[in-house]
């Protein structure tokens, strides 16, 4: 086991590069000059040569991307530009944010999932594990960007039971409980698709070990119901995590659409604010962030992996 | 002295190692030795069957044979033809010798209709796909199989000793002068099971084939092949004409084997079991004889060096054609001791008394 | 003795029986299968819909008077009502259907063609080839799909040609892990020795029974994917990446429309219904399909 763990963080560390290495490239796939944000079209050029020096980009590629991953690594990810105020600073007031949805959603996927998985499996080809994999496909193939539309009409629009935008009201600052209205919408819309997805992958784990021969020789020892139920947890619990670690790492990597839809004031919002304003270091600097967080959960989940299967153990 | 055109077939030293990836960090790679120094050689028209346990290397050597196992050093000749591992050397080869697997269902593509693979071989060598066609249903009509009713059939509607006709069929597709076959009647139902050797006799004698036959029944082989080898751990222990060597065994291994075989025969029980012992693996063979670990007539000079191939000396053939790798072989009388009194020779059967 | 080749006689071959092939199995169990079914027939009016737009819509999709702004559904003259600028939804959706099924489909069908090749190669060549193919994919696949289609369409800019570059290359390393995983069962199977033992090449040896043998599972997924791959689509479009304004799309659809969520709600929610309908059927025709092809 201790050789796989090793592995598997050996591997992560050239892929971490080349992750970086994309974050960085991709402002170059961009046409135009990034300083057209920052300057007036008739600057001359003395004063574009120090711009460009101040923000690096009259060396080589190269270095460039050493001087920025360096500086990366030790927090400093540059100045955006829209703002004016340091990325790092922005990031880190918005991942608080996104990180809230992004783990209540989780958390809400997987219970409901998991919930009515189990209750779909044991009810394997009856009407009601078809209806409940009707509702499963049907919160897979949802844009969530749109059931997010669809719950602001109905429950802000129409009803005014919640409020359909932001994070809490005006000018407040910190956690309270007033913000307990916001994060309603947001959550069951984000939460939709993963729980389709878990739900369906552990009603076809349960389907498929409860026909298993070792539970028919269980049930034939006289085991009960209640132990029976504990062999099955045992027996998905591997596969059942590594999906939702999966799916937290999509959340939160993958909320912009619904921060957009709900001005939630997270990381996605960030990136939205970033691609419309052609804010280069912000853009950079976000999603270097939110794919090294990515790549970390994915890490993690792996290594964990041999705690929940005892089948890795050994290797 | 026959010269080396005379031979079919001429194998000379073929090696084969594999390497298994070390578990831990820093052990040393493990090699299998599951083919070491090989050598025979093949008249035209003749059988040959290759026997053994499992894992003693015999379906490694077909492959080796077939190219699609690249050996680690060797001389393979067919049909004059050397064989080499660059394309053009492959399929000159693949011309001159076909292959008969053990799975008739996976040799097959279940995509593709009986017909469709009998022609693929011949398509490829550039024949046209209409003269491809009557080939194939010609060759259907000679393993038996009515061409009308079977060429468009796929793999799943067709039997297993069907299918393993269409196999047949399909390695003589190319007219090649060597057939390999690979454990091919194991899977078969006894009563089919003949008639499929059967079949292999007669399109042996239309087509003029050299076989060589893999298989760990003895009495199938007995059955089918003029000439025996039997292999142990990756190495030939005896070879010969299968008479003498069913009738007068050398090597212990093969009186072993022998005497395993079930019989209906009540005069000929089997009651202790004549090999004691689980095989060793391929991985760390013993030093000296392999097989002296299971040996009863194992003594000192067996760990020190492996055996050679050496003329038995209760051959009924003059011509040296009979022979066996032991130490204990052509020692003089009272030099070794044997640990027990060697077994009874086994007498040949009649062809009814197999099942 | 042995014959050459001597040229067989040149008879006509009796005619045989020809049993039926495996996708004409597939074909009938899908048509048996009634949610398959229903899920083709929506598509199939959807995708007809879209094309015939320009002869079938009643209106100009581009044409629109401020005076009848968000019509409600069931005005006379438009009978799904009117957007923002007073253009007829009924015409705007079927054209936006253009934008979108071309801004969904067509990143699958060519990911299915690049990931596919690449993913059969790797899985049947094996060693280092296998090697270099998978940990590039790995590379990609370590960066979470929306976001990356969302950093390549926003540092290109937005656009449609945009979009579809950044949906293609967010595509195609599942495609290509999915291929190779089913080539390398493939390959392991004794036919395929045989068919080298035939004398063939590589290349054959890949058209003629790889391919055959893979493309069944490969295209189950490329249809799931076609449902994942329409909805990052309009979503990019939501976000201002796609489709640029005043082009009918979907997903810019319910942009534009979501102010009118408070006076027109329903009005507001229809290209969400459109997209949510194909999204649903491509996911449902997909498990058809899978079930379909499991007999053996």
């Amino acid at each position: 086991m201790f050789t796989y763990l090793l592995k598997r963080l050996l591997y992560t560390v050239p892929i971490a590069l080349a992750v970086t290495a994309l974050c960085f490239s991709l402002v170059y796939l961009a046409p135009g000059d990034p300083l057209s944000a920052v300057l007036p079209s008739d600057a001359s050029q003395e004063i574009i040569d120090i711009v460009k020096a101040q923000y690096g980009l009259d060396q080589p590629v190269f270095v460039q991307y050493w001087l920025w991953l360096k500086h990366a690594l030790m927090g400093d990810l540059g100045q955006s530009i829209s703002s004016g105020r340091p990325v790092a600073d922005e990031i880190g007031k918005a991942i608080g944010n996104s990180l809230l949805l992004a783990g209540l959603a989780s958390a809400l996927a997987f219970t409901v999932g998991t919930v009515l998985g189990i209750f779909a499996g044991y009810r394997h080809g009856t009407a009601t594990d078809r209806g409940l994999s009707a509702l499963a496909i049907a919160g897979v193939s949802i844009p969530h960007y749109w059931l997010g539309i669809v719950l602001v009409a109905i429950f802000s629009a129409r009803l005014n039971w919640l409020p359909a935008m932001g994070a809490g009201p005006e000018g407040s600052a910190g956690w309270s409980l007033e913000q307990v209205p916001y994060v309603v919408l947001p959550v069951l819309t984000l939460a939709a698709m993963p729980a389709g997805i878990v739900m369906r992958s552990v009603r076809a784990l349960v389907a498929e070990t409860l026909g298993r021969d070792f539970i028919v020789g269980l049930t034939a020892k006289g085991m009960g119901q209640a132990a029976i139920f504990r062999h099955l947890v045992k027996n998905i619990a591997p596969t059942t995590l590594a999906v939702l670690g999966v799916q937290l790492g999509y959340l939160m990597a993958g909320s912009i659409l619904v921060e957009t839809v709900f001005a939630w004031p997270g990381t996605g919002l960030l990136l939205n604010t970033a691609i419309l304003q052609r804010d280069i270091p912000l853009l950079q600097g976000t999603i270097f962030v939110l794919a090294m967080f990515f790549v970390g959960l994915n890490l993690l989940v792996d290594m964990l992996q041999p705690l929940f299967d005892p089948r890795m153990k050994r290797t | 002295m026959a010269s080396a055109n005379d031979y079919m077939v001429d194998v000379a030293g073929l090696r084969k190692q594999f390497h298994v990836r070390p578990e831990r960090w820093g052990a040393k790679p493990r090699v299998v030795h599951a083919v070491s120094d090989i050598s025979f050689k093949l008249r035209p028209g003749v059988t040959m069957g290759i026997v053994g346990e499992s894992g003693c290397g015999k379906s490694t050597v077909a492959r080796l044979l077939m190219g699609l196992v690249e050996a680690d050093g060797g001389d393979v000749r067919l049909a004059g033809q050397r064989l080499g591992y660059e394309p053009a050397q492959l399929k000159a080869v693949r011309r001159k010798v076909q292959m008969v697997f053990q799975d008739s269902f996976a040799s097959l593509n279940p995509r593709m209709t009986v017909e469709a693979s009998l022609m693929f071989g011949p398509v490829v060598h550039g024949m046209p796909r209409a003269e491809a066609r009557r080939n194939a249903h010609d060759l259907l009509a000679r393993v038996g199989l009515e061409p009308a009713r079977f060429a468009g059939r796929y793999p799943h509607e067709v039997s297993g000793g069907q299918r393993q006709r269409v196999n047949i069929a399909r390695a003589l597709a190319l007219r090649p002068e060597v057939v390999i076959f690979d454990e091919a009647v194991s899977a078969l139902d006894k009563s089919v099971e003949i008639q499929v050797l059967n079949l292999l006799q007669d399109l042996k004698a239309e087509f003029g084939l050299t076989y060589l036959f893999i298989s760990h029944d003895l009495n199938v082989v007995q059955y089918i092949s003029d000439q025996v080898l039997v292999m142990y751990l990756g190495k030939i222990v005896e070879i010969g004409p299968v008479q003498a060597v069913y009738e007068h065994p050398a090597h212990p291994y093969t009186r072993a084997l022998l005497a395993s075989m079930p019989s209906m025969d009540p005069r000929r029980r089997t009651v202790a079991p004549p090999i004691v012992g689980d095989p060793p693996s391929p991985i760390d063979p013993p030093s000296g004889c392999r097989f002296r670990t299971r040996c009863p007539h194992a003594a000192v000079p067996c760990a020190e060096a492996e055996p050679m191939l050496v003329r038995t000396h209760t051959q009924t053939h003059a011509d040296g054609s009979h022979q066996a790798a032991c130490h204990m072989l052509n020692a003089a009388p009272g030099s070794w001791q044997p640990l027990v009194p060697t077994p009874p020779v086994h007498t040949r059967t009649t062809p009814g008394a197999m099942a | 003795m042995n014959t050459t080749t001597a040229p067989l006689a040149a008879t006509a071959l009796p005619a045989i029986e020809a049993s039926p092939s495996y996708w004409a199995g597939v074909r009938r169990r899908l048509l048996q299968d009634r949610v398959a079914v229903v899920c083709m027939v929506i598509l199939a009016l959807i995708v007809l819909g879209a094309l015939l737009a320009p002869w079938i819509a009643p209106h100009d999709p581009a044409v629109g008077s401020v005076l009848k702004r968000l019509k409600p559904v069931g005005t006379p003259g438009h009978p799904l009502g009117t957007d923002e600028l007073g253009r007829d939804m009924l015409t705007r959706l079927l054209f936006g259907g253009r934008t979108s099924l071309l801004m969904g489909i067509a990143p699958v069908a060519t990911a299915l063609l690049i990931g596919g090749t690449l993913g059969m190669v790797a899985g049947f060549l094996g060693g280092r080839v296998n090697a270099v193919i998978m940990r590039s994919v790995d590379v990609v696949f370590a960066f979470p799909s929306v976001l990356l289609a969302v950093a390549i369409a926003g540092a290109l800019g937005a656009g449609i040609g945009n979009t579809l570059l950044a949906l293609t290359i967010v595509l195609i390393p599942p495609l290509v892990r999915v291929t190779e995983s089913a080539t390398t069962q493939v390959r392991a199977i004794e036919f395929i020795d045989a068919a080298r033992a035939s004398g063939a090449g590589n290349a054959v040896i890949m058209r003629a029974h790889v391919l055959s043998n893979v493309i069944g599972p490969v295209l189950v997924y490329a249809t799931s994917l076609l449902s994942v791959s329409i909805i990052m689509a309009a979503g990019l479009s939501f976000i201002g990446l796609g489709a640029k304004p005043p082009t009918a799309e979907w997903g810019l659809m319910l942009n534009t429309l979501r102010n009118a969520l408070y006076s027109q709600p329903l009005v507001a929610a229809l290209p969400g219904v459109l997209i949510f309908a194909v999204s649903l059927c491509f996911n449902l025709l997909a498990d058809g399909l899978r079930n379909a092809m499991e007999v053996q």
